[in-house]
């Protein structure tokens, strides 16, 4: 079992459609395969442990992707917005390794003997050595990907997916050449997002076309779409927002006759986006998308119908969907309390996944699988009475003040419903009597005005006493990661 | 001859085009055929024709199951013979249909 078959499958059925755009450069399947086979001999005769991919959106990274599964070596994508220090620290611990990139991004690392650098054009040009292409491995427990997380607590965790996990979740959730000839995916997540991983492989299973857009912004986006006729486009929902912010303000119709389907996911979706978007554009059908890096990517689906449903149905807990995750996909979910007792419906704790495509497991610390096969994710949420999973923020988001568990979100929904709030992040603050304490980072509209002591009377209205902030500062803008999650560590630092 | 069928394992037909990957599969060794010859190893060569009664064929990207879908292929290059386990031809697996997330 190995991932480089979902290529091969896509080239002999539809080696001609093309696979892969990125500016003026085209690949058919069949050359995708071609060049993918070219880099694995070129891998193999390396002796490189790790494929490293250090560059943004190009067709160098599904011509890695594969060229490495071919290979039989992990693929390893590295984040390109880390400092020189943090990228030379992943180096060292990849090494023996050949390293994809550009010449800008060469400039930060240090140069070692068992780091082969090659350029990305030099790379997707590499000739044919000839002899025989590489017969990949068939070992369905090689690691087909390794994925540095973002070290929020400590030294970056290096997440594994193994080719039976990246396998599973194709074939369990991707019909194969599903596409329709002219049908097309606008690809912006970064190639070191297990979304960018999962783009690559889904689309290629589907023998859908992507197109590949480097750097995000709205207007960039727009041009992509129209010019490439796109049909498919997967967005975070800061992508999202800023999409429709851009409609809105120009008073622009989007004018994307092509496109059918939008799916998001990578964090949390504000409801005035969504129900904006959906407006915005009627006939398209919108799926959120919830996944995890240790999962291979999506693990519950709120599918275009369920969106339907809820913007039309006059029964709260229909329209409430909408700010659901949907039902699980090709896994099983389970929600249990603290003490790991399984909860029932409505009830909040934390969520556990469990299925072949859930790899859950990080290089040195082991897979942290239960006996039952069940993984932590250590998100926080609830199932309601048909399935649909509500997601209510990390554990470790908690502010626990008193013995009490406060979930910051449900105080952040009761601010951003005030006219004059755009944007909220609550945290917990030290608080010398109740252990933790309500603490929250606004942002307001451009020119709107609030008082602290209003904003506190609004959650001492609608939720209860313990939940007002304590500390609200204002903000010109929180701080946000690549996709769209707001930093919250970042912020509790400021109320330390 | 019988063959254990392990997850990942792959084999191809002797008297087609067909190729598959198992995807999952009970224990144990299973008759695994194909046009109603014994399938081989994929570097192995074979010979023949399929069985004219066994000539249903296989589709690319489909995956064939036994009756109580402990057993699955996928089938990763089509062909004309008809995949069968101890004697009792595959059949095509539903696939749940799920939206494009990614």
């Amino acid at each position: 079992m190995n991932i480089s078959t979902i290529l091969d499958m896509a080239a002999e059925a539809f080696g001609e459609r093309v696979a892969v755009v990125c500016g003026e450069q085209r690949y058919t399947y069949a050359e995708l395969r071609e060049r993918a086979l070219r880099a694995a001999a070129h891998i193999k005769a390396s002796g490189a442990a790790h494929v490293a991919l250090l560059d943004t959106a190009s067709p160098a990274a599904p011509v890695a992707i594969y060229a490495s599964a071919y290979a039989a070596v992990p693929y390893v994508p590295l984040n390109y917005r880390l400092t020189a220090p943090e990228l030379n620290e992943l180096a060292e611990r990849i090494a023996p390794a050949m390293l994809i990139t550009t010449p800008d991004y060469a400039k930060l690392l240090t140069p070692r003997a068992d780091l082969t650098l090659i350029m990305r054009d030099e790379f997707l040009k590499l000739a044919d050595a000839g002899g025989e292409p590489p017969q990949p491995s068939e070992d369905p427990r090689d690691i087909a990907v390794q994925l540095f997380t973002s070290g929020t607590t400590g030294k970056p965790k290096a997440a594994i997916l193994r080719h039976e996990n990246l396998m599973s979740y194709i074939v369990g959730t991707v019909e194969f050449a599903a596409a329709d000839e002219n049908d097309a995916i606008v690809v912006t997540v970064p190639p070191y997002h297990i979304a960018g991983i999962s783009a690559v492989l889904s689309s290629t299973y589907a023998c859908r076309r992507m197109v590949l857009l480097p750097n995000f912004e709205p207007r960039a986006w727009l041009a992509a779409m129209r010019s490439e006729n796109v049909s498919n486009a997967f967005l975070v929902p800061t992508m999202l927002s800023r999409i429709v912010d851009h409609l809105v303000d120009r008073g622009e119709a989007p004018n994307l006759p092509a496109l059918r389907a939008l799916a998001y996911g990578g964090g949390k979706m504000p409801l005035a986006t969504i129900t904006k978007a959906m407006q915005l554009f009627p006939g398209v059908d919108f799926t959120n998308a919830y996944g995890l890096t240790e999962t291979s990517s999506t693990i519950a689906v709120l599918g275009p119908d369920d969106h339907r449903a809820a913007a039309a149905s006059r029964d709260p807990a229909v329209q409430r969907r909408l700010a659901s995750v949907g039902k699980p996909a090709a896994v099983e979910i389970q929600i249990r309390d603290d003490d790991g007792k399984v909860l029932g419906a409505e009830e909040a704790g934390l969520v556990f996944v469990r299925g072949p495509q859930v790899s859950g497991e990080y290089l040195s610390l082991g897979s942290q699988l239960d006996a039952d096969g069940w993984f932590p994710t250590k998100d926080r949420g609830y199932l309601d009475a048909d399935g649909y999973l509500f997601l209510d923020g990390r554990a470790d988001d908690v502010i626990v003040r008193g013995g009490e568990n406060i979930s910051p979100g449900e105080i952040e929904d009761v601010l951003l419903s005030h006219a004059a709030v755009a944007d909220v992040a609550c945290v917990a603050m030290p608080d010398e009597q109740w252990g933790e304490a309500v603490a929250a980072a606004i942002v307001l509209h451009p020119g709107a005005g609030v008082s602290e002591q209003e904003l506190q009377e609004l959650v001492k209205g609608r939720l209860r006493s313990s939940r007002v902030p304590q500390r609200i500062v204002f903000k010109d803008a929180l701080p946000y990661n690549e996709t769209g999650k707001v930093l919250r560590r970042v912020i509790r630092q400021e109320f330390a | 001859m019988a063959t254990a069928l392990k997850p990942g394992a792959r084999f191809k037909s002797a008297v087609c085009e067909t190729q598959v990957m198992v995807v999952k599969a009970p224990a144990g060794e299973h008759d695994l055929r194909c046009g109603g010859a014994e399938m081989i190893a994929p570097t192995a060569t074979g010979a023949g024709e399929p069985d004219a009664a066994l000539a249903g064929g296989t589709l690319i990207g489909k995956r064939y199951v036994n009756a109580d879908e402990s057993l699955e292929l996928l089938c990763t290059k089509g062909g004309k013979g008809t995949l069968s386990v101890g004697g009792t031809p595959l059949e095509v697996k539903q696939a749940k249909q799920l939206p494009s997330s990614d």
